[in-house]
């Protein structure tokens, strides 16, 4: 999909080969599919117009290089260009005790769900959290943000009987000293931002607890609308961030442009999942190849390239080239893909592949995997010939699994070098894709991932 | 219908909720000029329509006003609604009853939309036109799920299925069935948990409620609803598509409608896949349930009067 956007564009472009300059003449088509792209990923039809403008800009003039096409150079520009929009000043949380945080937003934008991935995330950070419940009206809200506070072993206060929201935040704020928790997350009712009422509680309540961040929770597929919601809370409340939801999905989530830049309210955070732990800093640059519809490669490789060694990764193919590849070379190679993080976070950045779910199983096997290995001698790892009977059973014991599982991946392993001599033979592709079946057929625990063989 | 217009209008203006408000406040009777006729690309881009249809009704009204430099804006908005109006002919869904008993509704959608809240309501709505309901509560994933459906029957006196948090939802949708039956309800409306449509083993999930659905009545669930938040993009467009393909979607309820937000998506899934409306959402109350209709929605959009 990456090609797509770039695709297209080179297709405008095509009486342009590396001579010339972009002008506003020869850049109309190529902005026009800009534009689209814009608005077919929700951004709002205004913040599309000011940004093709500035694209505008800073491309008329510049000179057609050579080393790359028109095409590309323009989708750079766009990228660098969305990137700077999203971004830009992003704070952090401020170190301070006690915090005070509250949730606010429309309905069902996941306010009750992100208090919890927050407190479970502050607690990480050395924080005692306590979760209030200013949700009156939903049915069973109270009932929801008990749940997950149990779950989580956060705090948690409610007043079931009371229906003033301010006077319920005061009371917390007490409760909260008395009972010294130091962050304290404030879950609110969804509420229309045109519904006075309503907006006038949440201002009340802010009033009340003088919150350190007030953050509007917004689901990641908004429409238009987007604008009109975060102006408006931002007006009533002062915004000090945006958590945005549901980015596991797959909305192309040109809202979050739109509300950065008419607002200039950073987000902040991301919501990538309904598990509390699904919750993370958000990328700006990831979502801006999102919005242009190019998956999250870009990060990816840079990723790639921060965190795998180029040497080592040279002299692996070498080894897998000569199938002089032992256990130990097996070992490193996992290691270096864990550093990527895991299997899943890996997939969610490729177009295309966010539905693919790994379980926790196959972590678990790549885990124990990991530890047999390590529970070999070096010498062990480099000649796996070694390895009897007894010595299966030591490694079994010191790694925590069954000598059946030791046995499975030496099994494996077996075949994974005899597919790699055979490739030696130049069988191509097909060798390829069948050793990556076996490696995901479980010595590696490395999933098989659909649509990468060869 | 005129009687539902009416009652549409002042239940409306009762609650302080009603339908968004008309695409800009330009249809006046003033004449169009080059800045109105963008300013109206913006309103038509704003109610979500996406890209295409929005194309459609700009080209109308701009050849209308090439051809007629007089054109004021009540026209265009004239215009402007026909051309929605065709896109859309046919879209209003029926519900219809099984030959037997229960009809069962399946209520389907992406984590948030509205699919417990519009649960409660239709059940709400059947059972004030005098038809025996029973609810099941098959979301037994998420925290309070079942708590807040049960909190929904008490105040509304239905009937409801319920297990535990984290039990199988297929073995409620099927306990649900078997009491139906049982207690000769015409109506099972089955809420489900909310999941993102791709996510493929959620997906799955589906699959196995509806095959035990099946194991009672081969015809069951007779309509299965995609219930889609109305203040989101074209993302609906997709989640139409997968649930579609996934469980085989027969109807549609956008909610969340008394803001701002247009539900524009809905015309891209009429456009793409046939889908018809069968339920506004306009609130958070149980009469907040209004039946769709074409000419409501379009004369809405372009806040031109019902006549
Ligand atoms: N997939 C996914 N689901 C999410 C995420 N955040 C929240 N949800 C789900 O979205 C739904 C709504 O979340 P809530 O936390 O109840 O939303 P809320 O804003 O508190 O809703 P109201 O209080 O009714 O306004 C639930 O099904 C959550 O599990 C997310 O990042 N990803
Ligand atoms: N304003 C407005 N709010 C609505 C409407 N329908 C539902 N809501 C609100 O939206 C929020 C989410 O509604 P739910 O019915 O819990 O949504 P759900 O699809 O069951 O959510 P999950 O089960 O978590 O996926 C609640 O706060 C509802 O009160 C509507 O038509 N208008
Ligand atoms: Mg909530
Ligand atoms: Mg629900």
């Amino acid at each position: 999909m990456f090609e797509s956007l770039t695709d297209k564009l080179s297709h405008t472009f095509r009486n342009l080969r590396g001579k010339g300059k972009l002008t506003e003449e020869n850049m109309a088509d190529a902005l026009k599919e800009v534009r689209t792209a814009l608005l077919s990923a929700d951004v709002h039809f205004r913040v599309a117009r000011n940004f093709i403008n500035e694209v505008k800009e800073k491309c008329v003039g510049q000179e057609v290089t050579k080393s790359v096409s028109p095409g590309q150079q323009v989708v750079k520009i766009i990228n660098d260009e969305l990137i700077q929009l999203l971004g830009g000043d992003s704070p952090e949380i401020p170190e301070k005790k006690p915090l005070r945080v509250m949730m606010v937003g429309l309905h069902g934008s996941g306010k009750t769900t992100s208090s919890a991935k927050m407190g479970r995330w502050l607690t990480a950070n050395g924080y005692r959290p306590l979760l209030i419940a200013c949700d009156v009206y939903r049915p069973a809200a109270i009932d929801q943000l008990e749940q997950l506070a149990a779950q989580e072993s956060l705090g948690f206060y409610a007043e079931r009987d009371h229906k003033k929201v301010a006077k319920i935040g005061k009371n917390a704020l007490q409760y909260a000293k008395d009972n010294g928790y130091d962050a304290l997350l404030f879950d609110t009712a969804g509420r229309l931002q045109i519904d006075k009422d309503l907006i006038e509680e949440v201002k009340d309540l802010r009033k009340t607890i003088i919150p350190d961040e007030v953050f509007l929770v917004a689901d990641s597929a908004l429409g238009q609308e987007a604008v009109n919601v975060a102006q408006h809370f931002h007006e009533a409340v002062d915004l000090t961030g945006i958590i945005l939801t549901k980015l596991d999905g797959d909305a192309r989530g040109g809202a979050a442009l739109s509300m950065k830049a008419i607002t200039g309210v950073p987000i902040r955070y991301a919501g990538i999942g309904e598990k509390p732990e699904d919750f993370e800093r958000f990328h700006p640059d990831r979502m801006a190849s999102r919005i242009l519809g190019m998956g999250d490669v870009v990060s990816l490789v840079e990723k790639a390239q921060e965190n795998i060694d180029q040497q080592e990764a040279e002299k692996m193919a070498e080894k897998m080239r000569k199938a002089d590849f032992n256990l130990e070379d097996f070992l490193s190679q996992m290691q270096q893909v864990k550093k990527l993080g895991s299997m899943q976070s890996i997939l969610s950045h490729l177009p295309g592949m966010g539905n693919v779910q790994i379980g926790d199983e196959e972590n678990n096997k790549m885990k124990r995997t990991e530890a047999i290995v390590l529970s070999m001698t070096l010498q062990e790892r480099r000649n796996p010939k070694l390895l009897n009977g007894s010595r299966r059973n030591r490694i079994a014991k010191g790694s925590g699994t069954k000598v059946s599982d030791v046995n499975q991946l030496l099994k494996q392993f077996t075949q994974m070098k005899k597919m790699m001599k055979a490739m030696r033979g130049g069988k191509g592709k097909k060798m390829m894709r069948a050793m990556q079946e076996k490696m995901g057929g479980g010595a590696g625990g490395l999933p098989k991932l659909p649509g990468m063989g060869g | 219908m005129a009687g539902f217009f009416a009652k549409f209008k002042r239940g409306l203006a009762k609650t302080s909720r009603t339908i968004f408000s008309p695409i800009g406040g330009l249809f006046g009777s003033k004449k169009l000029d080059a800045d109105a006729l963008e300013e109206l690309e913006e309103s038509l881009y704003s109610a979500d329509f996406g890209v295409e249809t929005t194309e459609e009704i700009l080209e109308e009204i701009q050849s209308a006003y090439r051809k007629n430099k007089d054109l004021r804006g009540q026209e265009a908005a004239a215009i402007g609604a026909s051309v929605l109006k065709q896109v859309l002919a046919g879209s209003a869904g029926q519900l219809t009853a099984a030959e037997t008993p229960p009809t069962v509704i399946v209520l389907l959608g992406v984590n948030g939309s509205g699919k417990t809240t519009t649960t409660a309501k239709l059940a709400h709505r059947l059972t004030k036109e005098g038809r025996s309901v029973l609810v099941a509560a098959c979301d037994t994933f998420r925290a309070a799920a079942v708590e807040q459906l049960r909190t929904w029957c008490d105040r509304l006196s239905l009937d409801l299925i319920a297990s535990q948090r984290g039990a199988d939802s297929a073995a409620v949708a099927f306990d649900a069935m078997q009491a139906a039956k049982a207690r000769g309800k015409e109506f099972l409306l089955i809420d489900t948990a909310g999941r993102l449509h791709n996510k493929s083993h959620l997906m799955d999930e589906l699959a196995k409620i509806r095959r035990v659905l099946a194991k009672h009545a081969p015809s069951a669930p007779h309509h299965a609803w995609l219930v889609a938040d109305g203040s989101l993009g074209s993302n609906t467009v997709e989640q139409a598509r997968v649930f579609n393909e996934a469980f085989g979607l027969t109807g549609l309820v956008v909610t969340k409608l008394d803001g701002t937000s247009r539900g524009g998506a809905l015309a891209g899934i009429y456009r793409e896949l046939q889908i018809p409306v069968f339920f506004l959402g306009l609130g958070e109350g149980e009469e907040d349930l209004q039946p769709y209709d074409v000419d409501h929605y379009t004369q809405a959009v372009f806040g031109l009067g019902d006549d």
